[in-house]
């Protein structure tokens, strides 16, 4: 898949997008907190997985964190609500509050454009 | 009805270790629930919040957990550092965890649902690792400005206090003073059983910083707002009882340093404990007699605390010098402070704080603040007056003399003080100066002294290279004589009593003469009636001598007639 993309480079703009589309394909570092399994943290839960499987197959490494089981981690990452999607790589730091309920915004706040969107689609 | 009274519960309350705060509050902050700290921008409720889990932690035996929203954990070290509080030392002794909770705005995005159990299991955690009995959130509004969600963060915030209260933390919560309301979420004030109000009010551009208990459920407490201080031992509040006429009082008198003055005092000086104002007009020499007080409460081996308005310490001190009192050796035993401010470095408020403050620290026996006057300077005449009479009321209480100079002003009456501290004052010394002959002289009179017999005359006061002396005063037809003409009345005095004296040895003289004259009179006389009775004698004999001369003649010439043994009978006869 990768070497088909560098193939790909035809001119600057292009080779702009493309390096814009490997940053975006740079391993992704996501964590997410949840509460235990109430119907909240099973829901985001849900959501990210079928969001990262669609978007970032290959490239991502999501932990699932329960803060009840590890509460000296809640203090090491900063979390105070719960659920909380944390992406720590690739830069900037993201996190996202909520149940993640809607998809598009985890898109917007995960810098996951719709180019690479499409880009899946073509892929497939 | 006792019993009933005593199994009835009472609010348990934990102490801040706040200096004065718990006085206030009659123990503290109520125990194992909320109490909000507000006010605005740098008004010392992080402090104050700070103050009281690190005292907790230090001196009640009870671990805190400052979870902070806004200061990193360093910048806190940095902070209370130069309190002296050894922030890591406690955290290496697990009594003490700083959680500093990030809210990134930036960095957040809200996606759906969401609680605060992050917050929860943090707080939870960190409690369970040190066992804390209290809690400081510092300020949890933060949240506010970093997640949207009003109504999830309010309910969370509501559920939080709750959860802090069934785990009977003891919480401070600071605030943001709001608009129209005491927090800007108008939540704080609600869920908390105690909320404080904490001001830094700016009137003529001094600034004092207040206390206020606003709320306190199921207790009582002063409701005044109370000033208080930060220095570099953490807050003060001064509690200011609102009456406190209930002290015990000395009978012990104390010197005034003034010889005359003990005099004209029943001899004896000031009741130790009372308050002693010395009111004059400028130049009359009231910081002398302030500083005969203090040289003589050191001498005694008792200290003295200075307070001047006016003058620096090293000014005092020279001045002094010059009139003979040296305080310097006083000062370098430490026995005597002196501490020296102007009037307008800060509010009334702080002035009596920070007096409260220094007095507390060095526990002298004499307090001189010399000028009362002067400290409507910083702020209104009843401020001062007010401020004043607290202060008096907290000296009689620490059975401390209070000795306060006042300059009144020209063309005022004398006999009031502006300050209207007249009524309270237990003795009122008076200096004033009288302008004769082209001279100024001071007189020194007492105007009252509560409890004690004491003069009512006027004396003349002399600044000497020697210190001060009080002169009785003549009174002449013009009034009292002072300066030269005093020294001019005495002088005539003096020739009036040579001239007495001239006069009676001149009389004791004639009547010695008088006396010999007729000494020698009597003598002549004596002399005269003896040669009387010389000759009288003389002339008895001679008689006598006679008689017997005529008897014996006869005899001899009836012996001569032969009749010698009847001569006797016929003659007899005859």
């Amino acid at each position: 898949m990768m070497q088909r993309e560098r193939s790909q480079y035809i001119d600057s703009t292009r080779e702009f997008e493309e390096m814009l589309k490997t940053s975006g394909e740079q391993h992704y570092v996501l964590r997410l907190y949840v509460t235990g399994t109430t119907l909240r943290s099973a829901k985001a839960i849900e959501t990210i997985r079928a969001l990262c499987d669609d978007y970032l197959a290959g490239h991502y490494e999501l932990t699932v964190v329960d803060i009840y089981q590890q509460p000296t981690a809640v203090q090491a990452d900063q979390i105070i609500a719960a659920p909380t999607l944390v992406k720590s790589e690739p830069l900037p730091h993201k996190r996202l509050i909520g149940d993640l309920s809607d998809r598009d915004r985890i898109l917007v706040g995960l810098d996951l454009s719709h180019e690479t969107l499409e880009h899946g689609e073509d892929d497939e | 009805m006792a019993k009933v009274k005593k199994s009835l519960p009472v609010l348990k309350k934990a102490p801040t270790g706040i200096d004065g705060f718990d006085q206030i509050t009659n123990g503290g902050v109520p125990q194992g629930r909320p109490t909000l700290v507000c006010g605005s921008a740098g008004c010392g409720k992080s402090l104050f919040a700070v103050e009281f889990l690190i005292r907790g932690a230090m001196e009640f035996g009870e671990p805190g957990v400052l979870m902070t929203f806004e200061e990193t954990a360093d910048d806190i070290r940095k902070n209370v550092a130069s309190l002296g509080f050894d922030v890591d030392k406690l955290i290496a002794e697990k009594k003490l965890v700083i959680d500093h909770v990030k809210v990134d705005r930036a960095e957040i995005e809200e996606n759906g649902e969401y609680d605060l159990e992050g917050l929860f299991i943090r707080l939870g955690y960190a409690i369970q690792s040190i066992g804390a009995k209290r809690v400081v959130l510092d300020t949890i509004e933060t949240l506010f400005s970093g997640l949207s969600n009003q109504a999830v963060l309010r309910s969370e915030l509501r559920r939080l206090f709750y959860w802090l209260k069934e785990r009977g933390m003891t919480t401070v919560i600071t605030g943001e003073r709001g608009e129209g309301q005491l927090t800007r979420q108008g939540l704080e004030e609600y869920v908390s059983d105690c909320v404080i109000l904490l001001d830094h009010r700016v009137i003529g551009q001094i600034s004092t910083r207040r206390l206020r208990v606003v709320k306190y459920r199921g207790t009582t407490h002063g409701t005044n707002e109370y000033p208080f201080l930060i220095d570099e031992e953490g807050i003060s509040v001064l509690p200011i009882t609102a009456s406190g006429l209930d002290y015990e009082v000395s009978n012990e008198r104390i010197s005034s340093g003034v010889d005359g003055l003990d005099e004209m005092l029943g001899g004896d000086g000031y009741y130790r404990g009372s308050t002693v104002l010395l009111s004059g007009t400028a130049g009359t020499g009231k910081s002398s007699v302030a500083a005969q007080l203090a040289r003589a409460t050191c001498a005694r081996g008792e200290r003295c605390m200075y307070f001047s308005f006016e003058e620096s310490p090293a000014q005092i001190q020279r001045n002094m010098r010059s009139i003979g009192v040296d305080l310097a050796p006083y000062v370098k035993k430490g026995t005597l402070e002196f501490h020296s401010t102007r009037p307008t470095v800060f509010g009334l408020e702080m002035h009596l704080v920070r007096m409260h403050k220094l007095i507390e620290d060095f526990q002298p026996s004499v307090v001189i603040i010399d000028p009362v006057s002067n400290m409507q300077n910083a702020g209104t005449l009843e401020e001062s007056t007010n401020m004043l009479i607290r202060m008096v009321d907290y000296l009689r209480k620490n059975n401390i003399l209070g000795f306060m100079v006042s300059l009144s002003g020209g063309g005022k009456a004398v006999e009031a003080t502006e300050e209207g501290l007249s009524s309270i004052v237990d003795t009122w010394l008076l200096l004033r100066d009288v302008e004769t002959n082209g001279e100024r002289n001071r007189l020194l009179y007492i105007l009252k002294s509560r409890g004690m017999a004491h003069s009512n005359q006027v004396r003349e006061f002399l600044i000497t290279s020697q210190g001060l002396k009080l002169v009785e005063a003549y009174l002449g037809a013009e009034g009292v004589l002072t300066g030269s003409a005093r020294v001019a009345q005495e002088a005539r005095n003096a020739k009036d009593l040579r001239k007495t004296e001239d006069e009676v040895a001149r009389k004791k003289l004639a009547y010695e003469h008088r006396r010999r004259a007729t000494e020698a009179q009597i003598e002549a006389l004596r002399a005269g009636l003896m040669a009387e009775e010389e000759e009288f004698l003389r002339a008895v004999e001679a008689e006598q001598a006679r008689l017997q001369r005529i008897s014996t003649d006869r005899e001899a010439m009836s012996r001569s007639r032969g009749l010698a043994s009847e001569s006797t009978a016929p003659k007899r006869r005859r």
